[in-house]
């Protein structure tokens, strides 16, 4: 079972690895969305540092969004979506593998690039933990909940403008908790309290958001 | 006990349902027509002006059975749909895409009432009230069930993938309402509440929950007149 | 082993394609699949294997429901699906050794090798093989799958030269030979002398 699991997290990073640009494409709209914010609202460095963080996470929820169309459309195009659910793991089991590898490939560059883009908010040194803590525990919820409308809109027209339009209302909590924990590390105060609450969204997240993926999965593909 | 199984499932089919909805309908609507007008009166005319908001509170009489109802109708949505997708009854599922337009429907006229209310009381049209923003929240959420059904062709895919967004998102509701809440604290936005009424008069409360049984009776005739059409349309 | 389709009936986008269909086919059996295109060959055969459920009816595998069974029936059965099935960006070998993994079959390297060579596959990227090509790294997987009791396969000679042709004929005849079933859909003439055919245009 867990071989299957670990057969598909391999797969996809394989994939991913000879597709790079695919990768790097996710990764430098992240970088420009958030250039963007300073053009549209001016330099001033306390209203930057002010809007960093919500900044971050919005470009990062988007970021995110942009990638997971291809989750399951590529292996429904090629047929092998077929095969994954007729694999000898619960359904549930290969869903998570699919989302967790969706995550090492869009969700921990943002974490190993955000810090970069803190630097050019003039966020405070002490906050560059937070931000990356928040981004770790955050972007696998956002992967796991996305999972479940990229299994949805499977092969529809528009498919892309629906996922967003499904996930994004979903992914509020995420975005509150995450740019939250920053705000108050900003205005001095303990993140404890928002870092928890985003990793009891994860643990949530990763324990229902398997079956639901499965069963939209097999919903679509009938 | 088996006999009255039995007789669920009877009804749980579409030729069945069909001429009882059609009857319930009509009682239904014939009831939120008096229930509202007598709603209404008391609102304009029997409550009396409130001291500090003078006649603009009037609004909450619309305002709040609305609110109720839109969140009231997505909790009973995502029960029909869970309820299709566990016994695969084809009513359920036209119960819960019956009820979509509704629910949307009254969370667009909280939303619109609340902006008509805090134009003269706040003096703008939109704050980020934590209620308004869970309710237009909310508003996305019954937007993103409705274009998930419209874009799929296969009817009974529409109908499954519909459902399981609508479980997913009432799990998600609360989890949502509750983190725009602290969001809102820790932005410390309005400190008024459009639904902590001060001291609320019992005329006020009357014509509340007389305007609330209105859109209840309401919802139940559109949905079913609703299902009715998707029955024919399913034929 | 015993798969027993009983009453089976298929509706997509509102047209019957089949309604009261049984069967049962026993190990050593060849069940062939006829129909002209559209007829729903393809639609019966992702029944039996549950990717799609059928509008009435059951498919039961040994005595039980396949529905129940799940991935433990997944494990009892290959399905060669019409799509390719194959990453391009992989390679033949890391698309077959994949294909196994996930079917719970351990596999070595020199065993896929063996495969790769038998249907005469050079080990590249599936982007650089033709169509044919393509469709032989998918049925070398036949070549591996020899424990596997029940094979579904949508079309085997499609797309394969004479050569490929005989060879999937062997192999399908060898794992017959060896008390495995094999449910196949083809809208030409058989080659291979089926046990009982399911004739869909009738």
């Amino acid at each position: 079972m867990l071989e299957a699991a670990r057969c598909i997290v391999v797969r996809d990073l394989l994939v991913a690895w000879r597709r790079r640009s695919d990768v790097a494409t996710a990764l430098l709209f992240f970088v420009i969305v958030t250039s963007l914010f300073p053009l549209g609202i001016g330099a001033e460095p306390d209203l930057l540092r002010l809007i960093a963080p919500g900044v971050i996470w919005v470009a990062a929820l988007l970021s995110c969004m942009l990638s997971l169309g291809r989750l399951f459309a590529a292996d429904h195009a090629d047929g092998t979506l077929e095969q994954l659910l007729l694999s000898s793991a619960p359904l549930g089991v290969i869903a998570a593998a699919k989302a967790l590898a969706h995550w090492l490939v869009a969700g921990v560059p943002l974490v190993l690039i955000a810090p970069l883009i803190a630097l050019q908010y003039d966020l405070p040194a002490p906050l560059y933990p937070v931000l990356a803590l928040s981004l770790l525990l955050g972007t696998p919820v956002l992967s796991l909940i996305g999972a479940i409308g990229a299994a949805l809109t499977l092969g529809l027209r528009g498919g892309g403008v629906l996922l967003s339009l499904l996930v994004l209302p979903l992914y509020v909590p995420v975005l509150i908790m995450g740019a939250g924990s920053v705000e108050m590390a900003a205005a001095g105060l303990a993140p404890d309290g928002q870092l928890l609450l985003l990793a009891a969204l994860l643990v949530v997240a990763a324990a229902f958001a398997p079956w639901a993926i499965a069963a939209a999965l097999r919903i679509s593909t009938e | 006990m088996t006999a009255q199984s039995v007789k669920w499932f009877w009804y749980a089919s579409p030729q069945t349902f069909y001429p009882v909805a059609g009857v319930i309908a009509r009682w239904c609507a014939a009831a939120a027509a008096v229930l509202c007008a007598a709603g209404l009166y008391i609102g304009f005319f029997v409550a009396p002006t409130d001291a500090q908001q003078g006649e603009a509170y009037r609004i909450i009489f619309i305002h709040v059975p609305a609110a109720w109802m839109s969140m009231f109708i997505y909790v009973v949505m995502a029960f029909w749909a869970a309820i299709g997708l566990a016994f695969n009854t084809r009513l359920s599922h036209m119960m819960a895409s019956a009820l979509a337009p509704t629910g949307a429907l009254f969370t667009f006229i909280a939303l619109w009432t609340g902006s008509f209310w805090g134009r003269p009381t706040w003096g703008t049209w939109w704050v980020w009230d934590a209620r308004l923003t869970s309710e237009l929240i909310l508003l996305f959420l019954y937007l993103g069930f409705m274009a998930l059904q419209a874009a799929i062709d296969d009817r009974r895919r529409a109908e499954r993938a519909g459902a399981l967004l609508a479980i997913v998102g009432v799990v998600n509701v609360p989890i949502i309402y509750y983190s725009v809440q602290w969001w809102n604290t820790l932005h410390q936005g309005a400190s008024v509440s459009l639904t902590r009424a001060p001291s609320m008069a019992a005329t006020m409360l009357t014509g509340m929950l007389i305007m609330a049984l209105a859109f209840w009776m309401y919802s139940i005739a559109v949905t079913l007149v609703r299902v009715r059409c998707l029955i024919l349309e399913n034929q | 082993m015993n798969l027993e389709l009983s009453h089976l009936s298929c509706e997509r986008g509102g047209r019957t394609l089949f309604s009261d269909l049984s069967a049962l086919l026993r190990g050593g059996e060849l069940l062939r699949i006829a129909g002209p295109n559209g007829s729903g060959k393809t639609s019966l055969l992702r029944i039996l294997c549950g990717l799609l459920s059928p509008t009435s009816g059951s498919v039961s595998w040994q005595g039980v429901e396949i529905r129940r069974l799940r991935e433990e029936y997944s494990k009892q059965l290959v399905y060669i699906g019409h799509a390719a099935a194959v990453k391009d960006d992989l390679t033949a070998a890391e698309n077959l050794r994949i294909a196994c993994t996930l079917a719970g079959l351990p596999v070595s390297a020199p065993e896929i090798r063996q495969a790769l060579e038998a249907f005469e596959l050079a080990d590249l990227q599936v982007r650089r093989l033709s169509q044919g090509q393509r469709r032989r790294a998918v049925l070398a997987r036949l070549a591996l799958s020899g424990s596997v009791p029940l094979w579904l396969l949508d079309e085997p000679y499609a797309a394969l030269d004479a050569a490929a042709g005989r060879l999937v004929e062997e192999l399908i005849g060898g794992h017959v030979a060896r008390g495995g079933a094999v449910v196949y859909t083809t809208h030409q003439d058989t080659r291979v002398g089926a046990s009982q055919v399911i004739d869909l245009d009738a």
